[in-house]
């Protein structure tokens, strides 16, 4: 621990060539024997499947993250959970049954479309008709009103000796 | 406004406020358990203070088991500390197995608070992978689950256990094993 923040602190003395090259590898001035490669590890079916299982998972202590978001203990170990019993060849929906199980459905972050929860998934698609019909009930009624003749002036005096001057204004 | 009108809205409007009225009368810390009722998940772990014994659940069939999952890091652990201690000296001699489970925290931290606390009439279990809190659906410290002799779950408390429900939930337990 120590010696770690010790490195730490003598790594912007001594310059590239220590701990940072891990970092940067293609920095210059870093010796040749401490450059190192990252190496791209690519994503594994299992990987894949323990990503998309953690996403949909609820993380028991974090405020609205997932399994897969959350950096917590309890998180990791229960990401470590999905990945080897996805490795002893349980389905994903086994995985998830199996959470469930245990901590029951809160632990998904989508309700499953059951039950009370279809009011979640229901209601803002009747919110949505019922404001599309009453618009258009509301639509057609102005679009009546506009059919009507519009009341304009009923007492004009054409033989008002103004009104060609005024008429000469206002363009038509 | 007509009252047609008015009575239209108000169809409306009432389930929507009833929902919301019904959302506001629910804790939402206290997060439905489905262990209650269910076969208590099996588990090995290791004492605290001897981690070459283990204990587990088939160990303990036939008997009552109190599992309080703590930590020493936990304030609502400190509330509690003293009727789970006083509960497990009282049911302790009756058969009644106490351990507390150490959940994300050292034994080193455990054993300090514990001498702090001024001792615990039980043991300790470590559960470093927390295999043994996500089989139990833990997701804070304390939680107390209380296991009938048959190894099913008969009750879940989130947070602080008092002396009281502890009574509550027990006593029946022993009173049925003494009339079998």
């Amino acid at each position: 621990m120590t010696a770690a923040a010790l490195m730490l602190l003598l790594a912007p003395v001594s310059g590239p060539a220590t701990g940072q090259s891990a970092q940067q590898p293609t920095q210059s001035g870093a010796g040749a024997a401490q450059e190192q490669t990252i190496e791209v590890v690519p994503e594994t079916e299992i990987d894949r499947q323990v990503r998309d299982i953690a996403s949909g998972l609820r993380c028991p202590i974090c405020q609205g993250q997932s399994l897969q978001d959350s950096p917590s203990e309890l998180a990791q170990q229960m990401r470590d959970v999905i990945r080897s019993r996805l490795e002893e060849g349980q389905t994903p929906d086994q995985v998830r049954d199996y959470f469930m199980g245990s901590y029951g459905e809160w632990i998904l972050m989508e309700p499953r479309a059951k039950g009370f929860n279809l009011t979640v998934y229901v209601l803002p698609v009747l919110a949505v008709i019922v404001g599309a019909l009453g618009l258009m009930m509301a639509a057609r009624r102005w679009l009546v009103g506009a059919g009507a003749p519009l009341a304009g002036p009923t007492n004009v005096d054409e033989s008002d000796p103004d009104l060609a001057a005024w008429e000469d204004l206002v363009p038509r | 406004m007509n009252w047609r009108r008015s009575m239209i809205g108000l169809a409306i409007a009432l389930p929507v406020i009833a929902l919301l009225a019904f959302g506001l009368t629910r804790d939402p810390a206290q997060i439905p358990s489905p262990l209650p009722g269910r076969a208590a998940p099996a588990f090995e772990l290791a004492y605290m203070d001897s981690a070459a014994d283990s204990v587990s659940l088939a160990d303990l069939r036939g008997k009552v088991v109190v599992l309080n999952f703590w930590a020493s890091w936990c304030l609502q652990c400190r509330v509690e500390h003293q009727d789970l201690s006083a509960a497990g000296t009282l049911y302790g001699p009756q058969g009644v197995r106490f351990f507390g489970v150490l959940f994300k925290d050292e034994p080193e931290n455990g054993r300090r608070w514990i001498r702090m606390m001024g001792g615990q009439s039980y043991p300790s279990l470590t559960d470093y992978r927390l295999r043994t809190a996500i089989d139990y659906g833990v997701y804070g410290a304390p939680e107390t689950f209380i296991i009938d002799q048959s190894g099913t779950v008969v009750h879940k408390e989130i947070g602080p256990i008092t002396f009281a429900k502890l009574r509550e939930v027990i006593d029946p337990l022993l009173e049925r094993e003494a009339t079998q």
